[in-house]
């Protein structure tokens, strides 16, 4: 029965959106994360998505096939009583896109919401099917 | 008469194994939603559903061994009838995902899902009836 994989692919997708919402959350956590001693600030990292086929004909899941850094520059502010100032008084900052996150967490959140909710109706259409011919 | 109805009944089932196949194809498209290069697919049903039926049952039959020799392939429409969706407004990343047509067709296969799980039952119900004794009631 086919729609038995419908499963699978959603509960990739859902798998899929969660870590991307994980790396979302950790990136806005490290959002004012300064350089430490190294001079080497937190850098936003950011999830691939990949096309993973099931097995069966047209059932194309997801997964994550790698986290990338992000690896432009960090934000530098010229603060030289910040404890963490270098020697020319300068401040490192990691480079994470505070706007960009949150309109990524707003994206995950919803295609998390659409394969929960494709997952509900083939739940309900597999249930219906169990009942064929006992109505 | 009982082989008309199980003609009728095999039309049936044929189109509700279609029906689960473009369901699981809609749900691929949206789990890919955000996949860079995922190209959405979608099925042609009316050709799918005349090759499965097209010349009698047979022909379902037939079409159905041969793609169960096939690894990976389990499905009843083949390859043939999947067409990739043109994108109504280009993606940088080269998805063609249609998030609302997406959801508009998954909404919409599944409540023909639904009819078509109506008629069988509609079927059987007659079929039992046809069975029963005039003293049964």
């Amino acid at each position: 029965m086919s729609m038995f994989r419908i499963f699978d692919v959603s509960g990739s997708a859902v798998s899929a959106q969660s870590q991307r919402l994980n790396v979302v959350a950790s990136n806005l956590a490290n959002a004012d994360t300064v350089a430490g001693p190294d001079g080497k600030a937190y850098k936003a990292r950011h999830v691939v998505f990949q096309t993973e086929l099931m097995g069966e004909l047209g059932a194309a899941g997801v997964r994550v096939s790698s986290v990338g850094e992000d690896n432009t520059a960090g934000r530098r502010v010229h603060d030289p009583k910040h404890p963490g100032a270098d020697a020319e008084g300068y401040v490192t900052y990691s480079n994470v896109n505070t706007v960009e996150e949150m309109v990524n967490m707003i994206s995950a959140s919803r295609s998390y919401q659409n394969n929960l909710e494709v997952m509900n109706a083939a739940k309900s259409l597999l249930l219906k099917t169990l009942q064929m011919g006992q109505s | 008469m009982i082989n008309r109805l199980g003609d009728s009944l095999d039309f049936q089932s044929q189109a509700l194994m279609l029906r689960s196949e473009r369901q699981r194809l809609l749900a691929s498209n949206i789990a890919n939603a955000d996949t860079p290069g995922y190209v959405a697919r979608d099925m042609d049903f009316t050709a799918a559903l005349r090759e499965a039926t097209g010349s009698g049952p047979a022909a379902g039959q037939a079409l159905r061994a041969g793609l169960a020799g096939l690894p990976g392939q389990g499905g009843v429409a083949g390859e043939a009838h999947l067409r990739y969706a043109t994108p109504s407004q280009s993606n940088l990343d080269g998805n063609s995902v249609d998030m609302d047509r997406e959801r508009a067709s998954f909404a919409d296969n599944s409540v023909k899902y639904e009819a078509t799980l109506r008629f069988i039952n509609g079927h059987v119900r007659t079929m039992l009836d046809a069975m029963k004794s005039p003293q049964q009631g």
